[in-house]
């Protein structure tokens, strides 16, 4: 194993180790925690593949704003902060299977696809700041705008749904 | 290093997610579970971008326009939670069950009784409930809405108002 391969298995250890974590503690704000380890240790792995540019906007977007976006929603939805012991529904049995079937599917399929792909890293061009940029400013623009409409009606529609004085009479 | 390693993790993340989905009962911890499976996508989509050396960097671009996406949609899943609690007073995703069909739920078979049943119960509901709220909210809720326009102008004018 190369330094890379060990590195992105550490990482991966803690993402998936984290992201279980995630799905099964009994605590909503403990939940959110974990999440944050999760997500900053896909930032690693974006590091480690050379995209510094997306593992920079994934730690500010997703540690950032998303995190406390949900942590904002379990303050507002009165969540109970200590271990809570009704968070999971009854189909826990089913969903483990799903996700078994799920993770063994894509494995299997992903073992067989990409048995012989190999990258290198080294050699590959980085996705830095000017790269990733150029990209998105001058071949992926038009989505690039596109997801900069849907980023404002998002909001409008945010703030539309949130405040309880806008609005018609029927919709009350 | 072998491209299976960020594909394999980004499965197994998926896979996680999925778990999430299904047996969380708290409709944040299943927000918080689609954000591992959309990171598993994102994870896909930069190895997939090293691995083919796009000068283009799509899959990278594709990234930044799939977390952008997450964020906008972070923010709407918010705004109907917090619709969904003020009215119901609860997040638990089972117990948002209005569009559920309880008889077919229970008993799995024998579709003639528990089609004919809300059909004949549900007909005269409808009616009665279209002549008598309609027209109660159309008297109480033009005032209403009148009135908290008034009573939020000068609060809320300053912020909200053009």
């Amino acid at each position: 194993m190369s330094g890379y391969e060990v590195v992105f298995t550490l990482l991966g250890v803690v993402t998936v180790g984290s992201a279980v974590l995630v799905v099964t503690t009994r605590n909503v704000v403990r939940a959110a925690l974990w999440l944050v380890v999760t997500l900053g240790a896909i930032a690693g792995c974006y590091l480690v593949l050379t995209a510094e540019l997306v593992a920079v906007v994934q730690l500010l977007i997703y540690v950032g704003a998303v995190v406390v976006l949900l942590l904002f929603a379990v303050m507002f939805t009165r969540a109970p902060i200590g271990p809570a012991t009704d968070l999971d529904t009854g189909n826990r049995p089913v969903a483990v299977l799903v996700a078994l079937a799920t993770a063994g599917l894509l494995v299997v399929l992903l073992v067989d696809a990409f048995r012989q792909a190999y990258v290198t890293v080294g050699s590959a061009p980085p996705g830095s700041a000017e790269a990733v940029g150029g990209a998105v400013f001058r071949t992926w623009v038009l989505p690039f705008e596109v997801v900069s409409v849907l980023l404002l009606a998002a909001l409008v529609g945010a703030v539309v749904l949130s405040r309880p004085d806008i609005g018609t009479a029927e919709s009350r | 290093m072998h491209l299976l390693f960020p594909l394999v993790l980004s499965a197994l993340l998926f896979a996680v997610g999925v778990y999430g989905v299904l047996a969380r009962r708290n409709v944040v911890l299943v927000l918080m579970s689609v954000e591992l499976m959309l990171n598993a996508v994102n994870l896909d989509l930069v190895a997939f971008d090293v691995w083919l050396r796009d000068a283009l960097h799509a899959g990278q671009s594709l990234a930044l326009f799939v977390i952008t996406i997450a964020a906008a949609e972070v923010g709407l899943g918010l705004a109907i939670v917090l619709q969904v609690f003020r009215q119901r007073a609860t997040v638990a995703v089972d117990a948002l069950d209005e569009l559920a069909e309880p008889d077919t739920l229970v008993q799995g078979g024998a579709p003639a009784e528990p089609v004919a049943v809300p059909a004949s119960a549900a007909s005269p509901v409808p009616a009665g409930a279209a002549t008598g709220p309609a027209t109660g909210s159309a008297e109480s809720g033009a005032p209403r809405g009148s009135g908290a326009e008034r009573g939020d102008a000068p609060a809320g004018g300053p912020a909200g108002s053009p």
